[in-house]
């Protein structure tokens, strides 16, 4: 094969992995950005057995089924070959998404639409799984000597650019047909989208051929019997299994999800930012970032994976706090309004019975502005009791909008963040795949992958979230878990790993 | 280093089974004060969830501290 065929035949194999790949995460993270309307249509309004099927449905598939994925379908590309695996991946996920937007509201069908809702997303979880190992591997396998880095760093954006593709999905579809008419029965539309990507993407990998170094390992009779013994019963590669986990993995994971989620949901709920400004910081930083994993994964090829990826823990273990500070000091506007305050819209007020008594609820809505162009809604929530008597009002301030020049500093602050992303995960597929042979390969890097990924990033949100409600802690308190993890990684990364960067095959 | 990796191999093997124990201390207090019903057994539920993944990691951990421990991290160049 010449030169140009080669060049073009690998552009190929990233391009179809990378599609397919990219819809994948589109599919996983449509769920989570659309959970709260998902569970007004189909969860009953109590909170009863439908907020633990809620739970479960999105915290099983997101930390449990992932790993488990990984090893199913692991074991499966280590067997049967990398491309018939991603093929049933991708079929697997693109299914369930579509169905999830079939799925009849609680109204029609009862119970039965939280349970199927259930087990969809475990599919869709397991589908995750086994989805990225398999693209990681089978590009790194057709990708030339000392340049998997480069190669492989096409899929490291597909994660990124799936969350930009669900989010820019939803924020389109809201605007075309309206805030109402989404909420009715525009959400379903994201999900009934993925099957058309799904199919063109099925297309596109259907002409792929196998891996060469899969091919080679089964014309000479090497394939392995059983991957999964290999890869943890046998000591050599399980302790680099655990080395990659806690040496590179778990540090990555906090990295990943601090800087593209807890990020927004910092500015969303703590600091009360309105949807659209926090939704375009992040569109706006994910755009300008991404090709930064192409960069440092080239980057990589040249200098090791090692340094560039426990640099960016560093940074992040450093920044965090001083960035987030900035944050709530910039959306302070109860502190700012006392003298910054230039114009006060007009008051609405409503009255609403509270639920199951006979109190009164009082809100009193007032639209602000301050000096610098920033705007906020000032809400006062008063309960009157049936005799009259009223409680202390309770004033918060929500729905904020930044200041032009605040804007800016965020989607920079936010950029950063994605920066340090880029640094640790643009190179960690050529790591991960150069770690394992290529008999246990996709077994073996999946695992420790979605534990580092799934797991210890994946909680990011939810513990920062807990440590942050402990009594005498402080907003920024939830900081100390990403903090504390990605520490502990980037001791054990620096001690135990090596930098040798690999210049023949194995 | 490899006396680095050895005294650190004891740090990780104790490490592990402290974070388990504050785990489940953090468990039965979360769950304790969540109101009655629906919003502990949902509190039970998360924090089962986390302590079903968080014990075999922990155990993972403290194997990975026992093989530093025993010299498997020293050689150089880690990658194979």
């Amino acid at each position: 094969m010449d030169t140009v065929e080669k060049k073009n035949s690998i552009i190929k194999v990233i391009g179809a992995s990378s599609l397919g790949t990219l819809i994948e995460w589109y599919d996983f993270y449509i769920f989570g950005s659309l959970a709260g309307v998902i569970g007004k249509h189909l969860f009953p309004s109590d909170s009863g057995a439908s907020a633990l099927i809620n739970t479960l449905a999105i915290f099983a598939a997101g930390f449990i089924v992932r790993p488990f994925g990984a090893l199913v379908f692991g074991r499966l590309g280590d067997l049967i070959g990398r491309k018939y695996t991603f093929l049933l991946t991708l079929v697997l996920m693109g299914g369930s998404t579509f169905l999830i937007g079939l799925i009849p509201s609680y109204e029609s069908i009862g119970y039965l639409a939280p349970i199927l809702v259930l087990i969809l997303r475990l599919v869709q979880g397991l589908a995750l799984g086994g989805e990225y190992g398999g693209a990681a591997t089978y590009v790194a396998e057709h990708a030339p000597i000392g340049r998997r880095g480069y190669f492989t760093s096409w899929i490291q954006t597909t994660a990124t650019l799936g969350l930009f593709l669900s989010l820019g999905v939803i924020v389109l579809t809201q605007n075309l047909i309206g805030s109402e008419a989404f909420g009715a029965w525009g959400w379903r539309i994201p999900f009934l989208i993925s099957i058309l990507l799904v199919v063109v993407s099925i297309y596109i990998r259907m002409k792929m051929h196998e891996s060469p170094q899969f091919t080679k390992l089964k014309t000479e009779g090497k394939v392995s019997k059983n991957p999964l013994k290999e890869s943890f019963r046998n000591k050599t590669n399980f302790k680099m299994v655990l080395l990659a986990l806690f040496g590179a993995t778990m540090g990555q994971g906090v990295i990943w999800y601090t800087g593209q989620f807890y990020a927004q949901s910092f500015l969303e709920n703590t600091c009360k930012l309105g949807f659209n400004d926090s939704r375009y910081i992040l569109l706006w930083a994910i755009a300008m970032a991404t090709p930064f994993f192409v960069i440092f994964g080239s980057w990589s090829d040249k200098v090791g994976r090692k340094w560039i990826m426990m640099t960016g823990m560093a940074l992040g273990i450093i920044f965090y706090r001083p960035i987030y500070q900035h944050f709530l000091d910039s959306t302070d506007y109860k502190t700012l309004q006392k003298t910054e305050l230039v114009s006060t819209g007009k008051s609405e007020t409503k009255m609403e019975l509270v639920k199951d008594s006979k109190d009164s609820l009082m809100t009193v809505k007032t639209p602000m502005v301050l000096k610098n162009g920033a705007k906020f809604i000032e809400l006062q929530k008063t309960v009157i009791s049936a005799d009259g008597k009223k409680s202390k009002t309770e004033i918060t301030q929500v729905d904020k909008e930044l200041s032009s020049g605040n804007f800016w500093m965020f989607v920079a602050l936010v950029f950063f963040q994605i920066l340090l992303v880029t640094m640790v995960y643009g190179p960690i597929a050529a790591f991960l795949v150069e770690l394992f042979p290529t008999k246990i390969r996709y077994t073996s890097m999946s695992l420790p992958y979605h534990i580092g990924n799934g797991v210890f990033g994946g909680l990011v949100p939810f513990i920062a979230t807990l440590v942050a409600s402990f009594p005498g802690s402080t907003p920024l308190s939830g900081l100390w878990y990403p903090i504390g993890v990605a520490s502990l990684c980037l001791i054990i990364g620096t001690v135990y790993l090596s930098n040798k960067r690999h210049t023949k095959e194995d | 280093m490899s006396a680095i990796k050895k005294l650190l191999g004891i740090v990780w093997i104790l490490l592990a089974p402290t974070a388990v124990v504050l785990m489940f201390i953090q468990a039965f207090e979360k769950t304790s004060a969540a109101a009655e019903g629906i919003a502990r057994t949902n509190t039970a539920l998360q924090w089962g969830i986390i302590l079903f993944i968080f014990i075999p990691i922990s155990i993972g951990f403290t194997i990975f501290g026992f093989y530093s421990l025993k010299g498997e991290y020293d050689q150089e160049g880690m990658e194979r």
